[in-house]
C-alpha cells in the first residue's frame, strides 16, 4: 500500500507527515517540499518522478537520513528519525538503509568483494561470516565470478550491480535508489531493473527509486510525481510486468 | 585489524605521491635527528661532566695560564681529593683539517680525576716510562688508523712551529657511550721541557675531584678567595658549567640548531598536511559514501589519521635508518670538530615521536574536514 494523503495507518513501513524542506539561497527561501505526506508498506516498489529541481533527490535524502527536514516527521519501522542525533542516525542508516546511487560510487581501490563487504565491517560478524554474506549478495546480482575485479575492470552495469550487492548485503529494511539507471545503456538498465524487481518480488525488499525515465519508472508498483513540493499519485502497475517488458 | 585493508588501499592509490611524501618525511626526519645529534654533541661536555669535579681557570680567560704552583695550595683546601692539570697543545697533525683536541696531562693524577677514561695498566706503564709517549682516544686512533707503536708528528702552533714527535703507547676507552674518545694526551714533563722559558711552570687549567659534590660552592669560593688579588686570579666552577661556557664560545649554537629544527618541522608539516588535504579532497564523494552507508564521523577521521600516521611512521623509520647509516659518516666528515657525535637511542625515540606528532597534525585538519562533510553535498561531487 502506498498513500500520499496522510491517511495511512500506523502499520506501514514508512510514514511521512507534513514534511517541509526549505533551502536558503542568496537570502531567498526555496521551499522544495511542502507538507508532504507519504505512507509506504513493506515490499512496495515506488518510483518518484518529476522535473529537475522538483525535490525528488531531496525527498530520498530525507528518507535515508542523509539530510534533516525543516519540519515534519519521518517514521521508519517504528523509528522516528527526524529527531535522532547525527550519531544515532548514522547507526540507523547502517541498519535500515541500502543506498544505490546513479554514479555507482564504488571505492575504486577496493575490489568488488571488498566494496560489498564495507557495510559488514561495521558489524560483529566474523571474517568467515562476512565472506558468506558477501558471496551471497554477489551471487544474487550475478557477479560471483567478478568478485576480485576492481571497479575499473567492470562495465557500468556490473558496477551498478556491485552497488546493489553492497546495498543489500546487510539486509537493510529498504533500498533507496537515486537514478539507478541514469548512467547506463538500455540493456544494462534493463538488467539492473530486473534485479531490483527480483529483490522486491523474491526477496521482499522495499524499494524507493527516483528516476527521470518513464520506462524505468514503469517497472515500479507505484509511480508518484512530485509537483510543487507535494506528491501526487501517478499510474499504478500490478506487480506482474515482466522484466524487460517495457524497455 | 579489519580496516587495515582500506587504509592500505587508500595509501597505495597514488604510489608516486606516496613515495614522494614518505621520502620527504624520511629526509626531513633524518635532518631533524642529525641536528639533534649535533646539538647533543655540543652539550656532551655538560652531559659527561661529573658532579664531583671542579675546573679552575684563569679569571681573565681560559687562554690565560695559571701557575703550576697553585696545585699544592688547592690540594690543601678541605674537601679536595685530587688535582690534575691540563694544557691545550693546539698542534696540527699533517694538515690543518685533521683537527683534534690535544691535552698535555699530568700523569700522576689523570687517572684519579678522569676515572671514566680507561687506559689498560700495561699501556699506562709504558706511557709513564716514555716521556715522548702519547695516548689517543679510541675514536681518534680509529680515525687515523693509528696503532700502538706508531710515531706521530704534531706541529705546534704556539711554541715556535716545530714538529714534536710522539710515540703512541696507549689507547683509552670511555666507560660511558657518550664519553669523548677523540682526545690526544701527551706528557707534562716532555711538554715542560720543550716549551720556551716564558711558558714553563704555567698550566692551562686545573681539574679537581672533591669528596662531596655538595661542597662544590664552598670549595670553589675557597679556591678563588685563596688566589684573589694575585696576578693570576682564578675562576672555579663545576665541570658542567665549564663545559657549558665552552659551548658558548661557538655562539648561540643551541638557538641556531633549534631554529633550523623548527623550520624543518613546519616545512614537513606543510608538505604532509598539503598532501593529506589533497588526498582527502580527491575522494570527497567516497568519504561521503562511507558516511552514507553507516560509517561514523569518527571512523572517517580515524581513516584519515591512520593514513597520515602510517606515512609518518614509514617515513620516520626510514629517516631513522638513514640516520643510523649516515651519522657515522657525517661524524667522520666533520673531522673531529665536535667531541663525539653519537646517535643515542633517545635521539631515535625523539625522532619517532616527532614523526608521529607531525603525522597526527598533518592528518588532523583534513580529517576534521572529512569528518564534517555534509553527505548530500559531498555526493554531488563526482
Amino acid at each position: 500500500m502506498v498513500n500520499v494523503d496522510g491517511s495511512g495507518g500506523k502499520g506501514g513501513l514508512i510514514q511521512v507527515r507534513d514534511l517541509d524542506k526549505t533551502y536558503r539561497r542568496g537570502g531567498e527561501e526555496i521551499h522544495v517540499l511542502q507538507g508532504l505526506n507519504l505512507d509506504v508498506s513493506a515490499g512496495e516498489f515506488v518510483a518518484f518522478m518529476g522535473p529537475s529541481g522538483s525535490g525528488k533527490t531531496t525527498l530520498l535524502n530525507l528518507l535515508g537520513g542523509l539530510d534533516v527536514p525543516t519540519r515534519g516527521s519521518i517514521n521508519v519501522a517504528g523509528d522516528e528519525i527526524t529527531h535522532m542525533s547525527a550519531g544515532k542516525l548514522t547507526e540507523w542508516r547502517a541498519r535500515h538503509v541500502g543506498f544505490i546511487f546513479q554514479m555507482y560510487n564504488l571505492i575504486p581501490v577496493l575490489t568488488a568483494f571488498q566494496n560489498v563487504e564495507l557495510p559488514l565491517l561495521l558489524t560483529k560478524l566474523s571474517k568467515a561470516e562476512r565472506r558468506t554474506h558477501v558471496e551471497t549478495a554477489l551471487s544474487i546480482v550475478g557477479l560471483t565470478d567478478r568478485m576480485n575485479h576492481f571497479p575499473r575492470q567492470l562495465s557500468g552495469g556490473q558496477e551498478q550491480r556491485v552497488t546493489i550487492a553492497r546495498a543489500i548485503v546487510s539486509d537493510p529494511t529498504f533500498l533507496l535508489c537515486d537514478e539507478p539507471t541514469g548512467d547506463l545503456d538500455r540493456k544494462s538498465a534493463d538488467e539492473v531493473m530486473a534485479l531490483l524487481e527480483e529483490l522486491v518480488g523474491s526477496h521482499h525488499k522495499t524499494v524507493l527509486m527516483v528516476t527521470h525515465d518513464p520506462l524505468v519508472a514503469a517497472r515500479a508498483h507505484t509511480i508518484l510525481h512530485l509537483d510543487k513540493g507535494v506528491l501526487v499519485e501517478g499510474s499504478k502497475f500490478p506487480n506482474s510486468i515482466p522484466a524487460g517488458g517495457v524497455a | 585489524m579489519k580496516f587495515a585493508r582500506i587504509i592500505w588501499a587508500n595509501l597505495l592509490r597514488k604510489k608516486v605521491r606516496l613515495l614522494l611524501t614518505i621520502g620527504s618525511f624520511a629526509v626531513a626526519l633524518f635532518l631533524f635527528v642529525f641536528l639533534a645529534v649535533v646539538r647533543d654533541a655540543f652539550n656532551r661536555g655538560a652531559d659527561v661532566a661529573s658532579a664531583d669535579r671542579l675546573v679552575v681557570i684563569n679569571r681573565t680567560s681560559i687562554i690565560n695560564p695559571i701557575p703550576l704552583s697553585y696545585r699544592d695550595k688547592i690540594l690543601r683546601i678541605p674537601g679536595v681529593k685530587a688535582v690534575t692539570h691540563n694544557n691545550w697543545f693546539g698542534g696540527i697533525y699533517i694538515e690543518e683539517k685533521n683537527f683534534f683536541p690535544q691535552f698535555v696531562i699530568d700523569p700522576e693524577n689523570q687517572r684519579t680525576v678522569f676515572s671514566e677514561l680507561v687506559v689498560p695498566d700495561d699501556q699506562w706503564k709504558a706511557f709513564l716510562n716514555d716521556r715522548q709517549g702519547a695516548i689517543a682516544g679510541a675514536k681518534l686512533a680509529e680515525r687515523f688508523h693509528w696503532k700502538i707503536g706508531d710515531r706521530i708528528p704534531i706541529k705546534t702552533t704556539f711554541y715556535g712551529g716545530a714538529s714534536w714527535e710522539f710515540n703512541l703507547v696507549g689507547i683509552y676507552h670511555g666507560n660511558k657511550p657518550q664519553s669523548d674518545e677523540t682526545q690526544f694526551w701527551l706528557q707534562w714533563d716532555y711538554f715542560e721541557e720543550k716549551v720556551p722559558e716564558r711558558d714553563k711552570g704555567r698550566i692551562g687549567w686545573y681539574v679537581l675531584r672533591i669528596d662531596n659534590p655538595d661542597d662544590a660552592p664552598r670549595i670553589s669560593q675557597a679556591i678563588d678567595d685563596e688566589f684573589a688579588n694575585s696576578p693570576f686570579e682564578t675562576k672555579t666552577q663545576a665541570e658542567s658549567a665549564f663545559a657549558a661556557n665552552w659551548v658558548k664560545q661557538f655562539g648561540n649554537i643551541q638557538r641556531l640548531i633549534v631554529s633550523i629544527g623548527v623550520v624543518v618541522f613546519f616545512t614537513l608539516l606543510l608538505v604532509t598536511g598539503n598532501t593529506m588535504a589533497i588526498s582527502v579532497r580527491e575522494r570527497t564523494s567516497e568519504l561521503a559514501v562511507f558516511k552514507a552507508i553507516g560509517y561514523s564521523d569518527r571512523s572517517v577521521l580515524f581513516f584519515v589519521l591512520a593514513e597520515a600516521l602510517t606515512i609518518a611512521l614509514i617515513g620516520g623509520l626510514l629517516g631513522m635508518l638513514l640516520a643510523i647509516v649516515a651519522v657515522p659518516g657525517l661524524a667522520a666528515a666533520l673531522n673531529g670538530l665536535l667531541p663525539s657525535i653519537v646517535l643515542a637511542p633517545k635521539m631515535l625515540a625523539f625522532g619517532l615521536v616527532v614523526a608521529i606528532f607531525t603525522g597526527f597534525l598533518s592528518g588532523f585538519l583534513p580529517g576534521m574536514n572529512a569528518m564534517h562533510l555534509r553527505i548530500v553535498n559531498a555526493l554531488r561531487r563526482v
